[in-house]
C-alpha cells in the first residue's frame, strides 16, 4: 500500500505539485495523466526520492519514505525502480552491464567499483532480458539498440532491483506505436504477472484507459480526477480541460514531441 | 536604417528591433569601456615589468647571436666520421649514448607523473564538478585545492622535493604529479559537467550509491575525453621533466642546464635537438594511441 499524503513541491514561485493525496493499494496498475507542465513527473520523481517534496508525507507499507537517509533510502529507490522517457541508459555500455545496474544496491561496493559481476547475476540479467526476448543483444552498445528495445532494458533493469513499485514516466512518448504496444504490454507484464503496483504518466488517455485499472487526471499540479476507466467519460475530459480528447491529445503531443526524437 | 522599413511594420517587429538596437548599443559601450580600461592596464604593465620596446630591440640581435653560436661546426668532407673527426655528425654527438639515456629516464618520469597524477584528479574530479558535487562546501573545497595544485609551478615543487628527498628523479616525479593534479583535475571536472545527466538518474533511481553511479553512469561517457586529456599531459610532463633537473629533480635537465652554464655551445644544440626529437616522436605516437584507443571506444576523435 502506497499512501501519499498532502505531498507538495514548490520551485521558487511555481508549484509543480500542489497537496496530491492518493493512496494505492498493492498490485495496481494506475495511470497519471495531464497536460505538459501538470507536474505527473515531479510527482512520480518525488515517489523515488529523486526530487525531495517541500512538504507532505509518502509511506509505503507504513514506512516513511520522505524521512529516509543514506543506505534506506537506496534501499528504498532499489524497492520502487523508475522508468524515463528518455530510457537513462547508459549509452556506451553494453546491454547486460546496463541490467546489471540494477543489482548495484545489493551488492558489495569495492566489487561493484571494479565491475565483477557473479555468474549467477549475469544469469539472472540474461533471463530478465529474455522475458522481453533481448536476450541476443546482451553484449550490444546501448546506443545500437531501437528506442523500444532500449526502454525494455530500462524495464529488465527495473526488475534486476526486484522492486515493489515501478514508477513510468512517459515510458512510451519518445516511441512508435508498434514500439509503445510493446512497452506497455511488458509494464502489464510485470503487473499481472509478478504482481507489482505500476504508477505510469501517460498523455494519451485512451492508452491509459486499455492498460490501467486506475486513472488520476492532474492539472496545474492538483488531482482533478481519480476513478475508473470507465468513469473518465469524454465529458469528464471535456469539464476537466476545458477542451475535448481531440484537442488534448493535440496538446499532451505537442509538450512531448520536440524534447526529443530518438531514431529508429 | 529605419526610413528604409515600411510605414506598416507590425508593432512586433518594431518592439523586437528596438530590444536589438538597444543590446547592440549597449554592448558597444561595453566593449569601449573594456578597450578604455585594457590598454592603459597593458601599458600600465609593460612599465612595471620594463618592457621597454627599446630594450627588446636592443636584445633581439643577441638571441640570434646565441643560436649561431650553438650551431655546430660540421663539415661536409668528415660529416660521416668518427666520434674524434672534427666536423663529423658522430664528433657533435659523442655523449649520445649519455643523453638517450637521460632521455629515457626523462620519459619515464613524465609517464610516470602524469599516470600519478592523473589517478588523483580522476578521483577528485567527480566532487569538484558542479553537476554531481555531493554539497556546495565539497565541490568548492576541491575545485580551490586543485587549483592551489595548478597554480604552484613545477619547478617549485621540484626544489621542495629536493631538499626533503635529495637530488633525484623521485623529486621531479613527484612535482609534476602535483602539478597535473590540479591541471588535469580542472579539464576532468569539466568534461563531467558537461555530461547528460539522463544516466545519473537512471543509476540513482536503481538504488545505486553516488560513488558508483559515477562509476557506471558518468565515467563511461567521459571516458574518450580524459584519455585524450591524459594523453596530451603526457606531451606537456614531458616538456616540463626535461626542465626540473635544473634544480636537481633528474632527467635530462642537469645535463642541460650544465652545459648552459658552461657555455659548452655545441653541446647545447646537440641535447636540444634530442629532446625536440623526443618530444616530437611522442606527440606522434601519442596521437595515434589516442586515434586508437577512442576509435576502439567508439567515442568523438
Ligand atoms: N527542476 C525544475 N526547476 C524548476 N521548475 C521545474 C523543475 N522541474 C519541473 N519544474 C516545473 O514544474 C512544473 C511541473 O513539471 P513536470 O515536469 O512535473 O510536468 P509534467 O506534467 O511531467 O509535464 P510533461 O508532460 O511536459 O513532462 C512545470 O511548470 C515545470 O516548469
Ligand atoms: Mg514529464
Amino acid at each position: 500500500m502506497l499512501q501519499i499524503q498532502s505531498l507538495t513541491r514548490r520551485f521558487g514561485e511555481r508549484t509543480a505539485v500542489n497537496e496530491v493525496s492518493l493512496s494505492i493499494p498493492a498490485g495496481q496498475m494506475v495511470g497519471v495523466i495531464g497536460r505538459s507542465g501538470a507536474g505527473k513527473s515531479t510527482l512520480l520523481r518525488m515517489l523515488n526520492r529523486l526530487t525531495e517534496p517541500s512538504s507532505g508525507r509518502i509511506l509505503h507499507d507504513g514506512m516513511d519514505v520522505t524521512a529516509l537517509k543514506g543506505q534506506a533510502l537506496r534501499d528504498w529507490r532499489t524497492r520502487c525502480a523508475m522508468i524515463f522517457q528518455q530510457f537513462n541508459l547508459v549509452q556506451r555500455l553494453d546491454v547486460l552491464t546496463n541490467v546489471l545496474v540494477g543489482r548495484l544496491n545489493h551488492r558489495p561496493l569495492i566489487s561493484s567499483l571494479l565491475g565483477r559481476f557473479t555468474a549467477a547475476e549475469r544469469a539472472m540479467a540474461l533471463e530478465a532480458l529474455d522475458r522481453f526476448d533481448l536476450a541476443d543483444q546482451a553484449l550490444q552498445r546501448a546506443d545500437t539498440l531501437s528506442g523500444g528495445q532500449q526502454q525494455r532494458v530500462a524495464i529488465a533493469r527495473a526488475l534486476m532491483q526486484q522492486p515493489r513499485v515501478i514508477l513510468a514516466d512517459e515510458p512510451i512518448a519518445s516511441l512508435d506505436p508498434r514500439n509503445a504496444k510493446v512497452v506497455m504490454d511488458a509494464l502489464r507484464d510485470v503487473n499481472k504477472r509478478d504482481g507489482l503496483t505500476v504508477l505510469v504518466n501517460l498523455h494519451h488517455l485512451d492508452t491509459a484507459r486499455e492498460y490501467c485499472d486506475r486513472i488520476v487526471a492532474m492539472q496545474a499540479g492538483r488531482v482533478m480526477f481519480d476513478g475508473t476507466p470507465a468513469e473518465l467519460t469524454a465529458e469528464k475530459v471535456r469539464e476537466i480541460y476545458g477542451v475535448d480528447e481531440a484537442e488534448f491529445h493535440e496538446q499532451a503531443e505537442e509538450a512531448v514531441r520536440p524534447k526529443h526524437t530518438v531514431a529508429a | 536604417m529605419s526610413a528604409a522599413f515600411h510605414t506598416d511594420i507590425s508593432p512586433v517587429v518594431a518592439t523586437g528591433e528596438a530590444a536589438f538596437q538597444a543590446a547592440r548599443q549597449q554592448r558597444r559601450l561595453a566593449t569601449l569601456v573594456a578597450i578604455a580600461v585594457l590598454v592603459p592596464c597593458l601599458l600600465l604593465a609593460g612599465w612595471v615589468s620594463e618592457a621597454w620596446p627599446s630594450t627588446i630591440w636592443a636584445g633581439l640581435p643577441r638571441i640570434g647571436e646565441y643560436f649561431w653560436r650553438i650551431l655546430p661546426s660540421l663539415s661536409l668532407d668528415h660529416l660521416f666520421g668518427g666520434t674524434k673527426t672534427e666536423g663529423s655528425l658522430a664528433f657533435w654527438f659523442y655523449r649520445a649514448p649519455e643523453w638517450l639515456w637521460l632521455l629515457f629516464e626523462t620519459a619515464n618520469m613524465a609517464a610516470l607523473a602524469t599516470l600519478m597524477g592523473s589517478a588523483v584528479s580522476l578521483v577528485l574530479a567527480f566532487p569538484a564538478a558542479r553537476n554531481l558535487s555531493p554539497s556546495p562546501l565539497i565541490y568548492q573545497l576541491t575545485r580551490r585545492g586543485l587549483e592551489a595544485l595548478r597554480t604552484v609551478p613545477e619547478i617549485v615543487y621540484a626544489l621542495i622535493f629536493v631538499w626533503a628527498f635529495g637530488v633525484g628523479a623521485l623529486a621531479g616525479i613527484l612535482a609534476i604529479a602535483l602539478h597535473t593534479a590540479g591541471a588535469n583535475g580542472k579539464l576532468f571536472a569539466e568534461a563531467i559537467e558537461n555530461t547528460d545527466l539522463g544516466a545519473w538518474d537512471g543509476v540513482r533511481s536503481a538504488g545505486g550509491s553516488w560513488a558508483l553511479a559515477c562509476r557506471y553512469a558518468i565515467l563511461p561517457q567521459v571516458l574518450p575525453n580524459l584519455i585524450s586529456y591524459f594523453l596530451l599531459r603526457f606531451e606537456v610532463n614531458i616538456r616540463s621533466a626535461s626542465v626540473v633537473g635544473f634544480v636537481g629533480a633528474g632527467g635530462i635537465g642537469a645535463e642541460l642546464y650544465q652545459v648552459i652554464s658552461f657555455n659548452y655551445y655545441e653541446e647545447i644544440s646537440a641535447i636540444i635537438l634530442l629532446i625536440i626529437l623526443a618530444v616530437a616522436s611522442i606527440d606522434l605516437l601519442s596521437e595515434r594511441l589516442r586515434h586508437a584507443i577512442i576509435g576502439r571506444l567508439g567515442g568523438p576523435a
